[in-house]
């Protein structure tokens, strides 16, 4: 499976390292689950049992084009209508940085999903620390292709910004994955050179409880 | 428009006794209805669309040849539509209690000889979809592909997924809720008030007065009008514009746009229907309550065996989208396979029978998708 580029975000997202981690036939939400395109390759080579969350009218149809059951809904609001752990895995992929309140997402989803599967952008990235330190002006890359003022990533973050934030919410790291183009590392420490030379982190969460 | 052509409503009787929610048993019934396209050999391909408040069997194709008004859901029901006829055996009713076709308090009472008037039972939302089923075993139905219906053909539809479980493999919701909300009812009180105040009401005796109870019903349906659209859309449809005048007459006649719209919809509403049938059919409206016949929403939805489409618009404030997401919030929770889609649309409740192009996109996707390989025929 090649990367592939949501057309949504232009966010750079490698679905197929989330595909590794989910074992065949798991119960699967996808949040933010954009046009489907992820849930139905989880279908399609895992035979999981999926369900997608969707705030955008046109995606909602994307995705039951596929023949996926998808809700639309703004996953901001919470996952009220979900039970406690009734999910194997709750995925939350390239979302977290544009929630308006990601701390309550991730409570949410941590509740709902037995595992979850986080992934973003390393803001920590070191081309994006020099095009700041250069320019001065808010960086952009293929990752992150929005001006300041139009961007939907409103809580921009860093891979060890998410190792604090995961032990200030006693939140249990099962695995971390650091991707560059070229190169797959995998770690559950913090390692200032992931921080440094990783595009994208993918994270394996639970509850710690 | 109509690509079905002409159709012509068919009628079935049923004479033996249905039990109605109330305890009454209740015979003979007669149901007008249509059907479009071909039911195949395992009969597993039949789609029932359930019409709203006032609605009839016609759903789609043309009764004439110069028939300029095709039926109330054409835009969806036909060769490569919506519900495509190619594939689909779509059938219509009208409901139990209606005006056009279906026995109602219009109907003559084979006992007396006389029409039923108010001594005809008052039914529910159940015993209406209970009527539906005769016609659809006497059709030779096995199973329902899917239940489609807007408003109340939703409730319909949706207690169609609760009483028959195993008939009904999909169910699309739209623009409706699991029980009437306390604003709904309030409307529906006030339509209501307005037929049984005008004095040609008789306490339901006028079918062969020469005087109607037009004036009543025509308000009713003047308040009903006003629950259909929004504030947006009565701003795009009328603004404050005057009506056929430049200046304000300064007196009680008609100045506005709306207020004209709403007489006018009100005129012709009393040619078509019957204010007994308005009365028993926004009473079984008001008593539907899924929730408090069930002891709880899940309680209702529990032994459902029907994917389910839920659709709602974001201006409608007769049945808002709050209350469609009670449904799928429900649902999930019942680990129920279920999709959701909350279309934009500026024209408030009306727009099930407005907003095609996204609603078609939503429902020929879920159709296509949601049991693919499960029609044998």
């Amino acid at each position: 499976m090649d990367n592939h580029y949501t057309q949504s975000q232009g966010l750079h997202v490698n679905y197929s390292l989330i595909s590794d981690i989910i074992e065949n036939n798991s119960k699967v939400l996808d949040l933010g689950c954009g046009d489907g395109y992820l849930l139905k390759l989880l279908k399609d080579s895992k035979n999981i049992i999926g369900n997608g969350i969707e705030i955008s009218q046109e995606q909602v149809i994307s995705c039951l084009e596929k023949g996926l059951s998808v809700i639309q809904g703004d996953i901001d609001e919470g996952l009220r209508q979900f039970s406690d752990k009734s999910y194997d895995y709750v995925i939350l992929n390239q979302t977290l940085q544009s929630a308006c309140n990601p701390d309550y997402v991730m409570e949410e989803m941590l509740r709902v999903g037995k595992k979850c599967i986080v992934s973003f952008p390393n803001f920590a990235y070191w081309r994006i620390r020099f095009k700041f330190f250069i320019t001065g002006n808010m960086p952009k890359s293929k990752v992150l292709p929005f001006e300041w003022y139009n961007t939907p990533n409103i809580h921009l973050l860093t891979i060890k910004d998410f190792f604090e934030y995961a032990k200030s919410r006693n939140i249990k790291i099962l695995q971390g994955i650091y991707t560059t183009k070229a190169t797959i590392k995998k770690g559950i420490q913090y390692s200032i050179f992931s921080n440094i030379l990783a595009e994208e982190a993918i994270f394996i969460i639970s509850s710690d409880k | 428009m109509s690509n079905i052509g002409i159709v012509q409503t068919q009628y079935y009787t049923i004479d033996e006794k249905i039990k109605f929610e109330s305890g009454v048993e209740f015979s003979p019934i007669t149901v007008a209805y249509e059907t479009y396209g071909q039911l195949n050999e395992a009969k597993d391909n039949a789609i029932l669309v359930i019409h709203a408040l006032t609605g009839d069997a016609h759903a789609a194709g043309i009764k004439c040849q110069d028939d300029k008004k095709p039926g109330w859901w054409d835009a969806l029901i036909g060769p490569d539509k919506t519900f495509d006829t190619n594939k689909y055996f779509v059938v219509c009713t009208n409901i139990l209690g209606g005006c056009s076709g279906t026995t109602g308090p219009s109907s003559i009472n084979p006992q007396t000889g006389k029409p039923y008037g108010i001594t005809f039972p008052v039914f529910t939302i159940e015993d209406t979809i209970k009527v539906q089923k005769k016609v659809l075993d006497y059709l030779g139905i096995k199973s329902l592909y899917s239940v489609a219906g807007g408003s109340m053909g939703g409730m319909q539809a949706m207690q169609f997924a609760i009483t028959y479980p195993d008939f009904v493999k999909s169910a699309i919701l739209i623009a409706t809720t699991s029980r009437l909300s306390p604003q709904a009812i309030a409307f529906n009180a006030v339509g209501r008030n307005s037929i049984i105040s005008d004095p040609n009401w008789n306490n339901g005796d006028y079918y062969d007065k020469e005087l109607k109870p037009d004036r009543g019903l025509s308000i009713a349906r003047m308040v009903g009008h006003i629950t259909y659209l929004c504030e947006e859309a009565m701003y795009n449809k009328f603004g404050r514009r005057l009506q056929n005048k430049e200046h304000y007459d300064f007196n009680f006649d008609i100045d506005f746009q709306v207020e004209s719209y709403l007489q006018h919809q009100g005129q012709i509403f009393v040619d078509r229907f019957d204010a007994n049938s308005y009365l028993y059919i926004t009473k079984a409206v008001d008593y539907f309550d899924l929730e408090t016949k069930y002891g709880s929403l899940e309680n209702a939805f529990k032994n459902t065996k029907a994917k389910f489409l839920v659709i709602s618009f974001d201006t409608d404030w007769l049945f808002p989208s709050s209350q469609a997401k009670e449904i799928v919030s429900t649902l999930m929770k019942l680990n129920k396979d279920v999709s959701y889609c909350e279309i934009k649309s500026p024209c408030g409740h009306d727009a099930f029978l407005l907003e095609y192009d996204v609603q078609s996109k939503i429902i020929t996707s879920f159709l296509n998708n949601h049991i693919k390989g499960e029609i044998n025929g």
